[in-house]
């Protein structure tokens, strides 16, 4: 009992120590805040258009039977053009269906910025005062939803996607293979 | 003594903005209520009333906008938390997940407590040893160094 007690100093640096080991080599990310948009419906979208003349943007763009990516973007966001080729390849590449959504950010703004980097976008939405990007569980941008053809949210990034999502999981996804 | 009063004084900045105030003063004080228990979702743990950022300001309006259309405090909080989950919560509900949280600290507690007393009541009754008389060259020593 007493050779127990002064064991219990090194078990508990022990068990820190272990702990601090995991945190740092598992990935785990503390500021990561989770997502409870993940194995749910799709939250409600109906937007009016990015691009001058298209129609708007509702509920039934992201039931349409094939996988739906939604990136919420800004013309002023850095991350948002660290992504940018990323949707430009998954789109030309892959026919992914991309649908953009400029929050925060004026169509004068979003919209040479489109086409100075080219526009990966089917559809592109305008939600000028994040009230839409509330409703998504958005904290900032650029954040990147998968939504599979019945309109159910199967992953939920926030931050920029980066060549490895794209490899392990975007890709499997849009074969329909991340469930 | 000026500063000491000063920082008696000082009350955390507020973010909320004149222009988002609503006319309403009671409906202002149960969003004041509400604001400073959501959490901002991108500063970690400041509340939303207490936070410039970008979506901070966009939930602080949304909530006016529950409250105006009639919504009830919990209606609000629910209306968040199907947004952005229990996080947005700066008090965490009391469920399975959370129970080593809100029970983790008493019980140690009460752990540590009830081993304090266990060591206290053997401490007690354990007799104390007379201790053993000096024999014939200690007691020798003990002399010549009293002597000095």
């Amino acid at each position: 009992m007493r050779r127990l007690l002064f064991i219990l100093p090194l078990l508990t640096l022990a068990l820190m120590a272990g702990f601090f080991a995991w945190s740092l080599t598992s990935g785990r990310d503390p500021a990561s805040i989770g997502s409870v948009m993940v194995g749910r419906p799709a939250p409600k979208l109906d937007l009016p258009a990015l691009r001058p003349g298209e129609a708007p943007l509702t509920d039934a763009d992201l039931r349409t039977g094939k996988p739906v990516i939604v990136n919420f973007f800004a013309s002023w966001c850095t991350p948002c053009l660290a992504e940018h080729p990323l949707f430009t390849r998954l789109r030309e590449r892959e026919g992914a269906t991309i649908v953009g959504i400029a929050w925060k950010n004026k169509r004068d703004d979003a919209l040479p910025w489109l086409k100075r980097l080219g526009d990966p976008f089917k559809l592109a939405g305008f939600d000028l005062d994040g009230k839409t990007g509330l409703d998504w569980g958005l904290s900032g941008v650029p954040e990147t939803y998968l939504i599979d053809g019945t309109g159910i949210v199967r992953r939920h990034y926030r931050g920029p996607i980066t060549e490895r999502d794209l490899n392990e999981t975007i890709l499997p996804f849009l074969k329909g293979a991340v469930k | 003594m000026l500063c000491l009063l000063a920082l008696l004084f000082a009350f955390p900045a507020l973010a909320v903005e004149p222009s988002e105030v609503l006319p309403d003063p009671a409906l202002e004080t149960r969003a004041r209520e509400i604001g400073r228990a959501l959490r901002c979702v991108v500063c970690q743990n400041q509340a939303i009333d207490d936070s410039s950022a970008e979506v901070a300001r966009d939930m602080r309006r949304a909530v006016r906008e529950r409250l105006t259309a009639g919504d009830s405090n919990g209606d609000v909080f629910a209306y968040m938390v199907a947004r952005y989950g229990d996080y947005v919560l700066l008090k965490p509900p009391f469920k399975a997940g959370t129970l080593i949280l809100w029970l983790g600290a008493p019980l140690l507690l009460l752990v540590a407590g009830a081993a304090l007393l266990m060591a206290a009541r053997r401490h007690r009754n354990t007799p104390i040893a007379a201790p053993k008389p000096l024999d014939e060259e200690e007691r020798r020593r003990l002399d010549a160094l009293l002597k000095g």
